[in-house]
């Protein structure tokens, strides 16, 4: 998205604001410098290979994984409803949804809870259909996919409005459906926007941490992912935390340099 | 017997102090009165109280006794995880006092050099079993958690509620399945109080800060597993007075009687 922005100033920023730049960029990284300092290099390996490192990591790689396809699924009609269709009330659905974004996401395990919980608004009704998400992997699904989603539909409405319906129109004046515009122009068009959008939304899933807590539970292979194990671990053996959260900080940096590569191939 | 004998006077004790605290801040005979006796001695200071996240009703009131009882004092808290506490002391957090609801964090701070003197037990601690209000599973014995579709939360091994649970598991002979192994006590609680599971082990503190909405159902092989809270002054503090002071409160009869009457037993 900040790449689509292209604000090109070719000769001369002001000498100064190098100086704040780098403060920030120093702001960032040291405290990720930090925590490489205080590995314990000699245990590492043995620390996160331990079966309850691997469960988590596995874990956590295949909900966030499943909570990009979801989010991909319904933010991609969502991006498109917002930013393509114009109705009373869009602007106050566009808050609404975007919510996620700014709650802690303890406050979205809650509401999360009182929805699909055992005696939530829907939950209660699923309980007696034999439909059990209490202390499942679902919950952690559900619950990541509530705080990624708002990361996807934001991302791609950004690149659907940069875009623009020129070429939309076009196809649409040559006679071809909505559906086929929509998959053959809209979608081809903001690719690297929705790449990118999946791959924030994936980053979010692979972190959290508070809705699942406080909405799926903790137990090993089934809801604690690495954030949780990470936090459970903080309780007796610290350098197994630290190598925990360099495990995590080296996937999620992966994942997010590997895309940007990517959908910059993809945008040339 | 001489347990239940101090546990009668701590009792009798707190009803004086539920009294006196509930004519209102501008009571002075009585209030000041019985506040002095436990800490005559102790100058006025600010200090600030490390102190466990189940202490904090606890806490709280018994630092508005230190403050009544010595005017111009202050007494700042930071509740949290006693493992939290502990680390945040050998990162050199400023602090004065620390209370810990285990040993085994206690121990932490004392090896980092940072305790002056040697900690105190103030108060201990057992497990009990929570269920919904009414205990609409018929749970009435620790076997019962083992039955088939019973949804069981506890503390993850990790954490001294859960390492309480894993005795208690031992010594009985039961081996719990549980759905979840929370990282705290809290979450064990909330999980019952909002109706995701239908039972789970939580301190008998947390079983009476939580009143109504649960139900708590007491099981002998809880004895098995006490778990102890160590208070002690730090080395650190600018205020060694003051903090001995909080410390003497805390340990002396009102301390007790304020820790009795929300549920703790003594050391």
């Amino acid at each position: 998205m900040i790449r689509e922005a292209r604000v090109r100033v070719p000769s001369g920023l002001p000498g100064w604001i190098f100086v704040p730049a780098a403060l920030g960029g120093l702001f960032v990284v040291l405290p990720l410098f930090a925590m490489l300092a205080s590995v314990d290099w000699s245990r590492f390996f043995q620390l996160v290979t331990s079966e309850s490192s691997l469960a988590a990591l596995e874990l956590s790689l295949r909900t966030a994984a499943l909570s990009t396809v979801l989010c991909v699924l319904l933010g991609v009609p969502m991006a498109a409803v917002l930013s393509r269709s114009s109705f009373r009330g869009l602007h106050v659905l566009r808050s609404l949804v975007l919510l996620p974004l700014v709650l802690p996401p303890v406050v979205g395990g809650i509401a999360l809870l009182y929805t699909f919980g055992r005696k939530g608004l829907i939950g209660q009704h699923l309980e007696v259909a034999g439909i059990h998400i209490a202390f499942t992997t679902t919950a952690v699904v559900l619950a990541q996919t509530f705080v990624a989603l708002p990361f996807l539909v934001v991302s791609l409405e950004g690149s659907l409005r940069t875009a623009g319906s020129r070429y939309e129109h076009a196809a649409a004046t040559l006679g071809a459906s909505p559906t086929t515009v929509f998959r053959r122009v809209t979608l081809p068009l903001v690719l690297p926007g929705l790449v990118s959008g999946a791959v924030l939304s994936f980053a979010r899933a692979l972190g959290e941490f508070g809705a699942t807590l406080t909405f799926a539970g903790s137990l090993q292979g089934v809801t604690r992912t690495l954030p949780l194990e990470i936090y459970l671990q903080r309780e007796t053996d610290a350098d197994a935390a630290v190598a925990l959260s360099l495990v995590l900080v080296v996937v999620a940096v992966l994942i997010v340099v590997g895309s940007r590569g990517w959908a910059s191939r993809a945008a040339v | 017997m001489s347990w239940r004998r101090a546990t009668t006077g701590a009792a009798a004790a707190a009803l004086g102090l539920g009294l006196l605290t509930g004519c209102g801040s501008n009571d002075d005979s009585g209030a000041s009165g019985s506040a002095e006796s436990a800490s005559a001695s102790a100058p006025g200071g600010d200090i600030t109280v490390f102190a466990a996240a189940s202490l904090k009703g606890t806490f709280t009131e018994l630092g508005q006794m230190y403050e009544t009882a010595n005017p111009g004092s202050h007494v700042e808290f930071s509740f949290a995880g006693s493992s939290d506490l502990a680390a945040q002391l050998d990162q050199g957090a400023a602090a004065d006092v620390f209370a810990s609801a285990d040993t085994t964090n206690m121990t932490k701070v004392v090896d980092a050099g940072l305790v002056e003197g040697s900690p105190v037990d103030f108060a201990a601690n057992t497990l009990t079993i929570v269920t919904a209000p009414g205990n609409p599973k018929g749970i009435t014995s620790f076997t019962d958690l083992n039955r088939e579709g019973t949804l069981v939360v506890t503390c993850a091994p990790q954490v001294p509620c859960g390492s309480a649970t894993q005795k208690v598991e031992t010594a009985s002979g039961v081996d719990l399945t549980p759905v979840s192994e929370e990282s705290s006590v809290t979450d064990v609680l909330n999980k019952v109080t909002a109706g995701q599971a239908d039972a789970g082990l939580v301190y008998v503190t947390d079983a009476a800060s939580a009143g109504e909405k649960v139900t708590a159902v007491a099981f002998p092989e809880a004895a098995q597993a006490v778990n102890t809270y160590p208070i002690a002054t730090l080395s650190a503090s600018k205020t060694p007075d003051a903090a001995q002071g909080f410390v003497d409160l805390v340990t002396g009869p009102d301390g007790q009687a304020v820790l009795a009457k929300a549920g703790f037993a003594q050391p």
